[in-house]
């Protein structure tokens, strides 16, 4: 019997695995797309929340968080492109010329 | 039990016939072209060239299957699999025919459709747009320039024409007022005056233009002519499928055919009244399907043959600047019009 | 006990996706085990009586915004680019602040995953109506959440504009 709890345990560990994406790696579009993770994660837990309270809210905000991730998605590339085209390297820690 | 068996030789069937019509389109494409071309085509292989697909297959299994060397073999390998695979996926809701119990062998009817989902229209643009991805990749891992070119100028020109085939999709989902192509497809039996059918393609203005802009996108999604520039012989090589052979490339095309079908089946579906015809009851509908489907199928060949090659930014201009806006009206024309005539 | 099956296979697929993803050095495996990742989540979202989510989490996320990302990815011949620290140490295993940062994401799940199955109630079934229909949320969308719909269309334009400004390359005079 799948039960609410399941599912929000599965969202656990995608988000913490997107956490994990965030940190550990050192590739600006990996990075990304470790955020899109978490924001599946999250989708998943409204779903799971509007099936148990039986109103269609959960599907609603889903609907918007997956137009803020889109937006979101299209910004951050646009930024590592622009960024690419000044040091030719995806790395996170080659644009810390500013840190003092 | 009866049902999950008939059921299971239903989507047999289904596979087996779009199998089919890819062959029979092979043949079609190169007889009408002949013919338009005011020659023969081929009637050496069987009679009048009937076996010609036969013999093309068996020289395809033949071939040796090359691969760059500086190719991403898996990625190589995968691409003609999306393709081919989301071609077949797209069919498996489109409904052909009325529900059927098979003469009474069965206990309950039998609907002539592999899943019945009542988003069912929603299905098929998510399987088109995920097709891109075959060509996107076919061209990248391939590692030469004609088909980075060429696959990236191809998913380019798909996700630009998504749009104005979404907003069709849309317009006919006002008319219907409904997800389930089942649902849209039983609106359109019955006649007006006693002798025009309700087809949504005579609601006029809107279910035309929706029909029209349709078929555009459609053709430009399937990369048949005139949109066909990614895969132009005579520009670039061949596209994103230069450097595949054999069995690969047999795919690519049997993808290309099966969503020829596809569009060709969710237009009949959609706009001219699926399985409903005058003079044959209902439980023999698909036969009107097949001829429907057949002659768009036939309009899908005249075009290539008839209409010179989209330029690719003349291409991208037409389906942003031309086709979407057209598209956004008529879908706000469509709701105007049924909520304030009810149509 | 069919839809038990095919809940623990998606999940499966989906966590076992998102693991590889973040472990890939090649960014363009990456990008199609992340959408391999959202169709296992689609398919959870057909379990949760929610079909039309599941139609548009394959429209938008894996056919619009992942081929956003292989573009991109294409176009800064991303796979070719050292940027890891150490090529021969696998990414996750890299010394230093990347082995603190795992460890911190493993603590985060540990503790979430503690306390969703200690904390009490919603361990029972889920209730048997549910909202699905496409009718039904649609007017939802146009009544109770119409502000937040109009301004999410301003997002997208901003998000355009920006991103269109953001990519242009710079025109010497």
């Amino acid at each position: 019997m799948i039960a609410l709890n399941h599912y929000l345990v599965l969202s656990a560990i995608l988000f913490a695995i997107g956490t994990a994406g965030v940190f550990v790696r050192r590739n600006l579009i990996t990075i990304l797309l470790s955020i899109e993770i978490m924001l599946n994660a999250v989708n998943l837990t409204f779903v799971a929340f509007g099936r148990a309270l039986g109103a269609a809210d959960g599907q609603i905000i889903v609907f918007f968080v997956m137009t803020v991730a889109a937006a979101e998605a299209a910004v951050g590339l646009a930024i590592v492109i622009a960024l690419f085209r000044h040091r030719e390297s995806l790395n996170p820690d080659s644009f810390t010329a500013l840190k003092w | 039990m009866t049902l999950l068996v008939a059921q299971i030789v239903l989507t047999l069937f289904v596979f087996f016939m779009l199998l089919n019509s890819a062959a029979v389109m092979v043949y079609v494409e190169r007889k009408v072209a002949a013919f338009l071309q005011q020659r023969l085509g081929p009637y050496r292989v069987g009679w009048q060239g009937v076996l010609q697909p036969l013999a093309d297959i068996v020289k395809l299994l033949f071939k040796e299957e090359l691969r760059p060397r500086a190719a991403d073999a898996f990625l190589f390998a995968l691409a003609p699999v999306i393709s081919a695979t989301c071609a077949f996926a797209a069919f498996a809701v489109v409904p052909f025919g009325a529900e059927t119990t098979l003469g009474g062998w069965l206990p309950e009817p039998l609907r002539l459709q592999v899943s019945d989902v009542n988003v069912a229209i929603l299905v098929v643009f998510a399987i088109a747009s995920m097709s891109v991805y075959g060509i996107v990749l076919a061209g990248w891992s391939s590692n030469s320039k004609y088909s980075l070119l060429g696959g990236l100028r191809s998913s380019a020109q798909m996700i630009s024409y998504e749009l104005s085939y979404g907003l069709a999709l849309a317009s006919v989902l006002l008319l219907g007022q409904s997800m389930s192509l089942t649902d849209i497809v039983n609106l359109q039996s019955g006649t007006w005056f006693g002798f025009i059918p309700r087809w949504n393609v005579f609601f006029l203005p809107c279910g035309l233009i929706a029909f029209l802009i349709y078929m555009t996108a459609g053709i430009a999604e399937t990369n048949r002519a005139p949109f066909d520039f990614p895969e132009a012989e005579q520009e670039l090589v061949a596209g994103y499928h230069t450097e595949y052979s054999s069995m690969s490339f047999a795919m690519f095309f049997l993808a290309e055919y099966v969503n020829m079908v596809t569009v060709s089946a969710v237009a009949t579906d959609l706009f001219l009244g699926g399985w409903h015809g005058p003079f044959l009851p209902e439980s023999f509908g698909w036969i009107w399907f097949l001829v429907k489907v057949g002659a768009i199928l036939f309009f899908y060949v005249w075009m290539r043959w008839t209409l010179p090659r989209y330029r690719y930014d003349q291409l991208m201009r037409f389906g942003w600047k031309v086709l979407l806006p057209v598209a956004v009206v008529n879908l706000l024309a469509t709701a105007a019009g049924v909520l304030y005539f009810g149509l | 006990m069919g839809s038990d099956l095919t809940f623990y296979l998606f999940a499966a697929i989906a966590i076992a996706a998102s693991l590889l993803v973040i472990a890939q050095r090649n960014p363009i495996y990456s990008v199609l085990l992340l959408i391999a990742s959202f169709g296992a989540l689609s398919g959870l979202y057909v379990l949760l009586d929610a079909p039309f989510v599941a139609v548009i989490q394959i429209i938008v996320y894996a056919g619009a915004i992942m081929v956003l990302f292989l573009f991109v990815v294409m176009l800064l011949n991303a796979s070719h680019e050292e940027t890891e620290y150490d090529e021969r140490v696998h990414p996750l295993l890299q010394a230093g602040p990347m082995r603190f940062g795992a460890f911190l994401a493993a603590a985060l799940m540990i503790e979430l995953v503690w306390a969703l199955m200690k904390g009490g109630g919603e361990s029972g079934a889920f209730p048997g109506k549910a909202v699905s229909g496409v009718k039904e949320i649609g007017q939802l969308l146009f009544t109770d959440y119409a502000f937040p719909f109009e301004v999410t269309s301003i997002l997208i334009l901003v998000a355009m504009v920006g991103a269109v400004v953001l990519a242009r390359r710079e025109t010497h005079q």
